[in-house]
């Protein structure tokens, strides 16, 4: 019996590395439909809110940066890109390939939150956030702190998802440069791609929700 | 004609999943799935007997009309810990973490199950949720009940609200990995020839309830995250004042509360399949169908929450929706009534312990499931809503029904987990003895709850105490027969004699292999050319 | 009658034989189903049982016509009961036009009740038999549920909202009154009674006691005090809509929607009014959220319903009259 047969690669419950690969990426998918869920609850509070309240939910919506908000739904994009790019790399063998990307997928990651945390520090200092001394101009404030609320809830979580993204990223970029990546074994990068995909798709629908609401 | 023969090697000497290491650290760092079965048996079973703890405390004062015993303070925290921790910590987690974690990798022919190291995982965060609230119990506890409605928990209780809903969220998680694990290893890890429709119905059940339980978890999860923030942060989503509506919390609650029902009774029933054919030694009747059903209830048990919510406000025409879907729902339950009852004609049958606690189950999740057409006839709901007619329904299929299962199920399974028999006339007179106990406990609360006595009450009027007396008269006989099996499957593990790989002479390829089984489960993996429950192909010895 | 041992509840309203004829026939579904499967287990526990070890049972493995059979009965079983409960529940739903309105305000941890004409009652609901009886129910704190056993009628009271909920007491007596949605501490100390009484008894007791102002002449002081007649003219030249006759009618919103002026939209123009604005006016009503309690709310609402439309509008007519004298408003004995 030769070392293929059960490669080193291959865990002892499996019996092949396709067994292994299909299930990893189906446990992947099953996880992603679960985050579905996760996040639709909080799609759906929002939803419900803006269908009571929409005007007050435009007006305070126009408190957020829409330039940093489309700027950093650009570098999510770009981030997508160069993690489907770092697939590539390990689908074809292309060591450095993988590394370079998943460390230009860490940094857009970082510019990211780099970027929200400025975002969360000028509402902080608008005095927009609930329960840190909220106050709003005008009439409305009662349902705009709802407003807020959710949009905490709502990027704050896609904020967690962000972080947990990139301590993943920390993790594979340093077992991708042991070159335990290879053509034949590399379904943490594929799988942590969907993940990555996932967060990226829950940013692109916060992003028109949360800012471009009755935008001219 | 094939017939099974034992091992000649005795079982002494043979290696198995229990003695291949020893000490603490190969406890705790497993990665083996029927040591972490049970890890969690040990776990849950704490918990059960701290709920039932509870219980006995919420009887006991309810044997006097007056509140006299604890504080209404106290008595409200009583039942809301013994909601909390039973569903939660026991009801939940039961039948998947114990005996599906044991048995679907020996079911489906696999040496485990498809991520070990994340199964382990699952057990740690049910721990540290289960550590977190019992931490909450301990400083004060939480006077919310399980509900949590809003906004008394948002903002009037005094309660450790935030803490308690940190410790059901932890162990959420342990619930979805849990059901990730099982859909994986089911469809990807089944043993050469085990198609789908050779599948015990066992697994089927399981992989329903898996479904519910990935889809379900998170929107709990992030019903509790929004609690927490409200209650913290006074964020207004589920304020009057703000333009907040706490009946939105109602909706998000009952969105995975209703299907959690349905996770805690579909892997019961899945046992009673295995239980019925066993003692039957016949092919369950019509195994499409009862296959179908469970998905049928996974699915339907989506779209019934709000008859939670039929006095709540919500419109005319949203409760009759829900009405009509949760007549709906039930048609599956019946159906799978009825082919177990079925399967028993021209059986050849015998009433070992495990197959009385089948007979119990399938009696009194009738009663319970009937039940619960009263409660989706809206116009009958109105009445009996928040009374203690849905205590006793509830109860009749959480306990009648799926704990009922749990216990034969672990009747069942126990010589193959431990390689041990339990006393046969013991368990056979605890079965009695629980069956007893728990109709003398639950049936009066269906005359007191039509008489208008409502849930959660820490006193009530005088002319409810007779049946009040009855039920906690019925309580402490049910204890009893709780009691009893722990100590002779403790006793067991010792004295027990021991036990031959297949001594129910059953069908399944979790009995083709020794007990306690090898830590690869299958010396060989098999290969599987024939259905399940093939009872009348061949005649399947005891050995 | 609160002592003894009962085993059922009486039947004091209307709606109460109804329900209970579907009780009646759910129970006989119950038992006749439970018995049939418990007998046919037992039978063929008995009939069936193992006889020898080397036994081999019938290959029987199941029949689509059973199936088929025990789907089908059961399914249209539930659908007729669905149907009855239906029925049942539009007819618990639907007020009488004619019923006699109390508001009802439940906080932690009492019932308050207010009548039209002005008594109010702690924990304790006295009401004539025979006359339909409409509560209109908010609550000051946590979500509360008003539940009178003996009629089989139960509505949740909520903060923010009102609901209701109806009954027709046929019975004197006196009945239980739960509240049935948890509430905290003492939430099986708020319980109290509801008394009905022959009309004679009840006209009695309403004019015994303290004279007491009518809620329409309470919500007509209020509706002076807290400046609402500055804005809310009858003659149509207020800076807010007429309110005359406004209550149940359709009004026309600035987003083109129209809403139907019930009891919870009255309640959201007075406390967040920017969340609906009328038509042809401008969002300038001050906020009164905070600023009045629930009794005082169901006292502005109570009079606000006693506005009868007026005739067409002249200008330079004067400040909002009620259209009837507060002092005999809403005696509606007319049986």
């Amino acid at each position: 019996m030769n070392s293929t047969a059960h490669p080193s690669t291959l865990a002892h419950h499996f019996d092949t590395l396709e067994q292994q690969r299909e299930s990893a990426s189906l446990g992947m998918w099953v996880f992603l439909g679960q985050e579905v869920m996760f996040f639709g609850g909080l799609f759906l509070a929002y939803l419900v809110y803006r269908a009571s309240y929409p005007a007050v939910f435009a007006e305070a919506s126009h408190h957020l940066d829409v330039v940093l908000g489309g700027v950093n739904t650009a570098i999510l994009i770009a981030s997508s890109l160069t993690m489907a790019l770092a697939v590539y790399g390990a689908q074809t063998g292309k060591r450095n390939m993988l590394i370079l990307f998943l460390v230009a997928t860490m940094i857009l990651g970082l510019a990211f939150l780099g970027i929200k945390a400025v975002e969360y520090h000028h509402k902080y200092e608008d005095k927009l956030i609930p329960g840190l001394g909220f106050s709003y101009p005008g009439p409305h404030g009662r349902q705009a702190q709802l407003f807020f609320g959710l949009y905490f809830a709502m990027t704050g979580m896609h904020a967690l998802h962000m972080v947990i993204g990139i301590a993943l990223l920390v993790w594979l970029i340093k077992d991708a440069r042991t070159g335990r990546f290879t053509p034949d074994y590399h379904s943490h990068i594929e799988n942590f791609g969907l993940y990555w995909h996932f967060v990226d798709i829950v940013w692109i629908f916060l992003f028109p929700l949360l800012y471009l609401i009755g935008l001219h | 004609m094939s017939i099974f023969v034992a091992p000649s090697i005795p079982v002494e000497t043979q290696e198995h999943y229990l003695n291949n290491d020893y000490g603490i650290r190969s406890w705790l760092l497993t990665r083996d799935h029927k040591r972490i079965a049970l890890l969690y048996l040990a776990s849950i079973t704490l918990f059960f007997f701290l709920g039932g703890f509870f219980a006995v405390l919420i009887r006991l004062e309810l044997l006097t009309p007056q509140g006299d015993m604890v504080q209404a303070e106290t008595y409200n925290k009583l039942f809301t810990m013994h909601g909390v921790i039973m569903i939660f910590f026991f009801l939940i987690p039961s039948i998947p973490a114990t005996l599906g974690n044991f048995l679907v990798p020996l079911m489906v022919g696999a040496k485990d199950l498809a991520f070990p190291r994340i199964n382990l995982l699952s057990w740690y965060i049910y721990v540290v949720g289960g550590l977190f609230t019992l931490g909450a119990v301990l400083v004060g506890g939480v006077d919310t009940g399980w509900t949590f409605y809003t906004p008394y928990s948002t903002t009037y209780s005094n309660g450790y609200v935030i803490a308690t809903g940190v410790g059901a969220f932890i162990t959420g998680f342990s619930s979805i990995l849990t059901g990730l694990n099982f859909i994986v290893t089911i469809h990807k890890m089944r043993a050469p020839g085990l198609t789908w429709f050779r599948l015990p119905l066992f697994i089927w059940a399981q992989y329903a309830a898996s479904i519910i339980m990935i889809l379900g978890t998170p929107v709990i999860a992030i019903t509790l995250v929004l609690l927490a923030l409200e209650r913290a942060f006074h964020i207004g989503i589920f304020d009057p004042a703000f333009g907040g509506d706490p009946v939105l919390f109602q909706h998000l609650f009952w969105f995975y509360s209703h299907p959690a029902v349905y996770i805690m009774v579909l892997p019961g029933m899945g046992v009673i399949s295995e239980l019925i054919s066993c003692f039957a030694r016949k092919y369950i009747f019509g195994y499409h169908f009862v296959a179908f059903s469970s998905l049928g209830i996974a699915v339907l048990g989506f779209l019934v929450w709000g008859h939670h919510l039929f006095v709540s406000g919500q419109s005319v025409y949203a409760g009759l929706i829900f009405s009509i879907l949760s007549f709906l729902v039930a048609i599956p339950s019946a159906i799978k009534v009825f082919n177990w009852t079925a399967t028993l004609y021209k059986g050849s049958i015998s009433y070992q312990s495990p197959m009385l606690y089948a007979f119990g189950f399938v009696g009194l999740f009738t009663i319970g499931g009937l039940t619960g057409l009263f409660l989706a006839s809206i116009g009958l709901d109105v009445h009996v809503h928040d009374t203690y007619f849905v205590v006793a329904h509830f109860h009749y299929i959480m306990v009648g029904g799926t704990l009922m299962a749990y216990l034969g199920g672990m009747h069942f399974w126990w010589p193959k987990m431990t390689g041990r028999m339990f006393p046969e006339g013991w368990a056979k007179f605890s079965a009695l003895v629980v069956f007893v106990g728990f109709n003398l406990t639950f049936l009066p609360q269906f005359i007191l709850g039509y008489l208008g006595m409502p849930r959660r009450y820490h006193a009530y009027p005088e002319e409810f105490q007779v049946l009040n007396v009855m039920s906690s008269a019925g309580a402490s006989i049910l204890g009893v027969g709780y009691v009893i099996p722990m100590i002779y499957f403790i006793w067991s593990l010792k004295y027990g004699a021991l036990a031959s790989p297949n001594p129910w002479g059953a069908t399944g390829l979790e009995w083709r292999t020794p007990s306690p089984p090898p830590p690869e489960n299958f010396k060989e993996i098999p290969v599987v050319n024939e259905g399940p429950y093939e009872y009348s192909i061949r005649e399947i010895k005891v050995v | 009658m609160f002592s003894g041992f009962p085993l059922f509840p009486d039947q004091a309203s209307t709606m109460a034989g109804e329900v209970d004829a579907l009780y009646f026939f759910l129970i006989a579904i119950t038992l006749f189903f439970s018995v049939l499967i418990a007998g046919l287990i037992v039978y063929f526990a008995i009939r069936y049982r193992r006889r020898s070890e080397v036994e081999l049972p019938e290959p029987i493995t199941g029949s689509t016509k059973l199936e088929a059979l025990w789907t089908v009965i059961p399914f249209l079983i539930v659908m007729i009961i669905f149907g009855w409960g239906a029925k049942i529940f539009f007819t618990l739903s639907r007020p009488p036009s004619d019923a006699m309105p109390i508001y009802v305000t439940g906080k932690q941890w009492m019932w308050k009740l207010q009548h039209l004409e002005g008594q109010r009652e702690i924990n304790e609901l006295h009401i004539p038999v025979g006359r339909a009886v409409k509560l209109v129910m908010s609550s000051e704190d946590v979500i509360h549920s008003f539940y009178v056993p003996a009629f089989r009628v139960k509505a949740d009271v909520l903060p923010g909202r009102y609901t209701h909920l109806w009954f027709k007491a046929t019975q004197p007596g006196e009945y239980h009154l739960f509240c049935a949605e948890y509430c905290g501490t003492k939430h099986s100390g708020m319980i109290g009674k509801v008394v009905v009484m022959e009309p004679a008894d009840f006209q009695a007791w309403l004019s015994g006691g303290p004279p007491a102002e009518s809620m329409t002449a309470r919500g007509q002081r209020l509706f002076q005090s807290l400046a609402c007649h500055t804005c809310h003219k009858s003659d149509g030249t207020g800076r807010g809509p007429v309110l005359n006759g406004v209550f149940g009618k359709p009004v026309a919103l600035q987003t083109g929607q129209t809403a139907i002026a019930d009891d919870n939209y009255l309640r959201e123009s007075i406390l967040n009014p920017g969340a609906k604005v009328v038509a042809g006016y401008q969002p300038v009503m001050p906020v009164f959220q905070g600023l009045i309690n629930e009794d005082a709310l169901s006292q502005i609402l109570a009079y606000l319903k006693s506005l009868a439309p007026q005739p067409a509008v002249q200008p330079g007519a004067t400040a909002v009259q009620p259209a009837v004298p507060p002092a005999t408003t809403q005696q509606r004995r007319n049986p």
